[in-house]
């Protein structure tokens, strides 16, 4: 492994963390989708803040074209707040906006610059390495790992700082407003954050990539726990995961390398929704077989109870007949006996299903519901 | 004037351009207003990015950059995205907005993967397909354009079929389902005549912008009017009037592309329509609190003078503004109120700075103390 392909992957790591922590409250708050609409929007605040400042790299750049992205998220909300739109399409009117002027912008003006639309929405981490930080004379590692490891610091001090706030802010905002936080402060900081971010991460994963990195994560963390704070490690770790395994796919196959982080994200997901535990398609599935199972065999207990010593038990209860009673088929009702007397619920005699004191009390209390 | 005409007639280019923007509009119009009813603004967003993967895989499938093949590999992969999304939503916790988000960016990243190894094919010459990301609607053939007519006239077709299903669908699904219409098939029609009008639309903006083309027609639109009918003609009417403006525009300036110029056209719609368009619009709606307020304060004033009379014998007896400023709160505007009442025949001014009721005035006055839950 050489040089160059560390620091790639510390690059892709600092960024992949950076987006996945603001990404756990995005999603939390329902608000996925603003991390798009500003991802999108900020590239007209990158295209004017290039004009201004000249110098892509330039941290006078990141902030200003941060505020485009809080200009877009007070855009999508007065537009929602006139009643005219809900709010879902007040998102997709502002950002093609502001995207828009921002393309016709660089196609007008910036055709003599260093600056394109592939490189502000696709991004190219394989560049990472060529643009150095150097301080009087000592070579200190590429630019783009300080940028975005200065905003991982910050993202990490804002929620460390804040962490009440916005845990109380995401789940229960009017009960905040009730004891005194501003929902709406709140709400602004982290809009502020997320569009740092994602500013930030332009340069190395593309303004697109940067949804994924900050949706997918968190959705997979979503699923695996119910803390936070456990959210919040989970998601750090999917995001670290998703950039070493993006990193060495991309190499493989000599591919975008954020494109296949955000593959790899979506991969981990996949992986994470079929498997989780307790909420996983197979989980659910496997909890749900075992029910019907479990479901039946009460039913067997207690229609069992009701015949149990009754002239008709002979009919109503015997192992060759009792399936016509509680309308099942055969096979299924061999099965359901048979998984019930190994459980102790049930033994046989002389062909009679008959319960045991276990077996009694699982009835009884199934007719307490 | 004419010679944007003769343009448009004559010149190959702007011919398919404009023709191609203006089919493209009418179908993202009108089948954006459902969209737009049914919350799903940003389905348009995912579908479009969800696309790119789809366009490339056929690619390299088939090989062929036959703007039919790719269309056809990007309604694919917009129709799985879709589907998946809502199977996200459906069997686990994760809502709405996380799903789209996440299924909009793993699948254009992974799109992104697929360009990128399609650029290093030793086969493959610069394979052109970046079109579809912009958006080049320089690139339209006549054949594309035909295409687009063909593929938005049969989705077209199956609104008109479907028009009472889709509204059941957008407006009150669970009634549709008490009336035994199949909702989930209904649903998932109308999913995919979505997903067709946002294909159509690739070549010309690009996946980036295509959701400006579903959601600003019908966002315009569903101010002018409450029927669905008069708000999707005008949709694609919105939709078609941008799509051919803009091409228009973006052919007489240089240097300005055409997707990003038709978008900023629709937004331009979209904005005049939320100030202006009557009843909903907001200058109406700012002129209507300025009148009610007016009245409102008229009335308070009006209210005032009629428990000052009660005081009297005469009750048409004049008393000092001075005296009916201490009892309002806004005192600066007693005077003007006082001269609305005047123009109205509700109160008269004998004397200089005396002002009592006229018989209307005090009519008016008693019928709305009755209603004001009979203040004095």
């Amino acid at each position: 492994m050489s040089t160059a392909q560390l620091e790639i992957q510390l690059v892709a790591a600092v960024v992949a963390v950076a987006c996945s922590l603001p990404g756990v409250f995005l999603i939390l708050r329902r608000m996925a989708m603003m991390s798009d609409a500003i991802s999108h929007a900020i590239l007209f605040g990158i295209v004017l803040a290039f004009f201004v400042v000249e110098d892509i790299t330039s941290p006078f750049l990141v902030v200003g074209a941060a505020l485009t992205g809080v200009l877009t998220v007070s855009l999508v909300e007065a537009l929602h707040r006139t009643r005219l739109v809900k709010a879902d399409a007040a998102i997709g009117l502002v950002f093609p906006v502001l995207f828009s002027i921002g393309v016709i912008l660089i196609a007008r003006y910036a055709g003599n610059v260093h600056l394109d639309i592939d490189a502000v929405l696709l991004g190219e981490l394989a560049f990472a390495p060529f643009n150095r930080f150097v301080v009087a004379g000592y070579d200190l590692g590429p630019i783009s790992f300080y940028v975005m490891g200065g905003i991982l610091l910050l993202n990490i001090l804002f929620i460390a700082l804040f962490y009440k706030e916005l845990k109380l802010a995401s789940f229960d905002a009017g009960l905040a407003a009730a004891i005194g936080f501003s929902p709406t402060l709140i709400h602004y900081a982290l809009m502020t954050q997320v569009s740092l971010t994602a500013v930030g991460a332009f340069d190395a994963v593309g303004s697109i990539l940067v949804v994924a990195l900050m949706v997918a994560p968190p959705a997979a963390a979503y699923l695996l726990t119910d803390r936070l704070s456990r959210m919040l490690l989970i998601s750090a770790g999917v995001g670290i995961a998703s950039a070493i395994g993006g990193y060495w796919t991309a190499n493989l196959f000599d591919v975008n390398i954020a494109g296949s982080m955000a593959s790899m994200a979506g991969l981990i997901f996949l992986l994470v929704y079929l498997t989780a535990p307790g909420r996983g398609l197979i989980a659910v599935a496997r909890r749900n077989l075992h029910q019907r199972w479990e479901f039946a065999q009460r039913m067997l207990a207690v229609h069992l109870l009701h015949h149990q010593g009754l002239p008709e038990a002979q009919q109503e209860c015997h192992v060759h007949s009792v399936h016509e009673h509680l309308n099942w088929e055969q096979e299924f009702a061999r099965r359901v006996a048979r998984l019930a007397e190994k459980e102790g619920l049930i033994y046989q005699e002389r062909g009679l299903l008959l319960l045991t004191g276990k077996g009694r009390d699982l009835a009884e209390e199934a007719m307490l519901y | 004037m004419l010679d944007i005409l003769h343009n448009i007639i004559f010149d190959y280019t702007l011919r398919n351009v404009a023709l191609g923007a203006g089919v493209l509009g009418i179908i993202s119009g009108t089948l954006g207003s459902y969209a737009v009813l049914r919350r799903q603004s940003l389905l348009g967003d995912t579908i479009s990015h969800a696309a790119l993967p789809g366009i490339a895989l056929a690619f390299l499938i088939t090989g062929s950059k036959s703007t039919a093949i790719l269309l056809l590999g990007a309604a694919l992969a917009g129709w799985v995205a879709t589907l998946i999304m809502l199977n996200i939503i459906r069997t686990t916790r994760i809502k709405e907005d996380t799903s789209l988000g996440l299924v909009l960016s793993v699948f254009f990243g992974f799109g992104l993967v697929l360009l990128t190894y399609i650029q290093k094919l030793p086969t493959a010459t610069q394979a052109g397909l970046e079109k579809f990301l912009f958006g080049q609607a320089a690139t339209l053939l006549a054949e594309d354009v035909t295409l687009m007519a063909i593929l938005g006239l049969i989705a077209l077709f199956l609104t008109a079929l479907f028009w009472k299903e889709f509204k059941l669908l957008s407006f009150d699904a669970d009634f549709g389902v008490t009336l035994n219409f199949p909702m989930q098939a209904v649903n998932l029609v109308l999913t995919t005549l979505l997903v067709i009008a946002i294909v159509i639309g690739l070549q010309t903006v690009g996946v980036v912008l295509m959701s400006a083309m579903v959601v600003a027609p019908a966002a315009a639109a569903r101010q002018w009017t409450n029927r669905l009918g008069i708000m999707v003609l005008l949709s694609a009417l919105f939709g078609a009037g941008a799509g051919i403006g803009g091409a228009v525009i973006s052919s007489l300036v240089p240097k300005l592309p055409t997707g990003p110029t038709i978008v900023l056209c629709i937004s331009g719609l979209v904005l005049l329509s939320i100030f202006l368009a009557p009843a909903r619009g907001l200058l109406w709606n700012w002129a209507r609190q300025y009148r009610n307020r007016r009245n409102f304060r008229a009335e308070a004033v009006l209210l005032d003078l009629y428990a000052l009379a009660q005081q009297h014998q005469n009750r048409l007896h004049g008393h000092s503004a001075a005296v009916l400023k201490t009892m309002n709160l806004n005192r600066a505007a007693v005077n003007k109120c006082l001269e609305i009442l005047q123009e109205r025949g509700l109160a008269v001014s004998p004397v200089s700075g005396i002002w009592g009721l006229t018989e209307a005035g005090l009519r008016k006055a008693e019928q709305l103390a009755k209603t004001h839950g009979g203040k004095p």
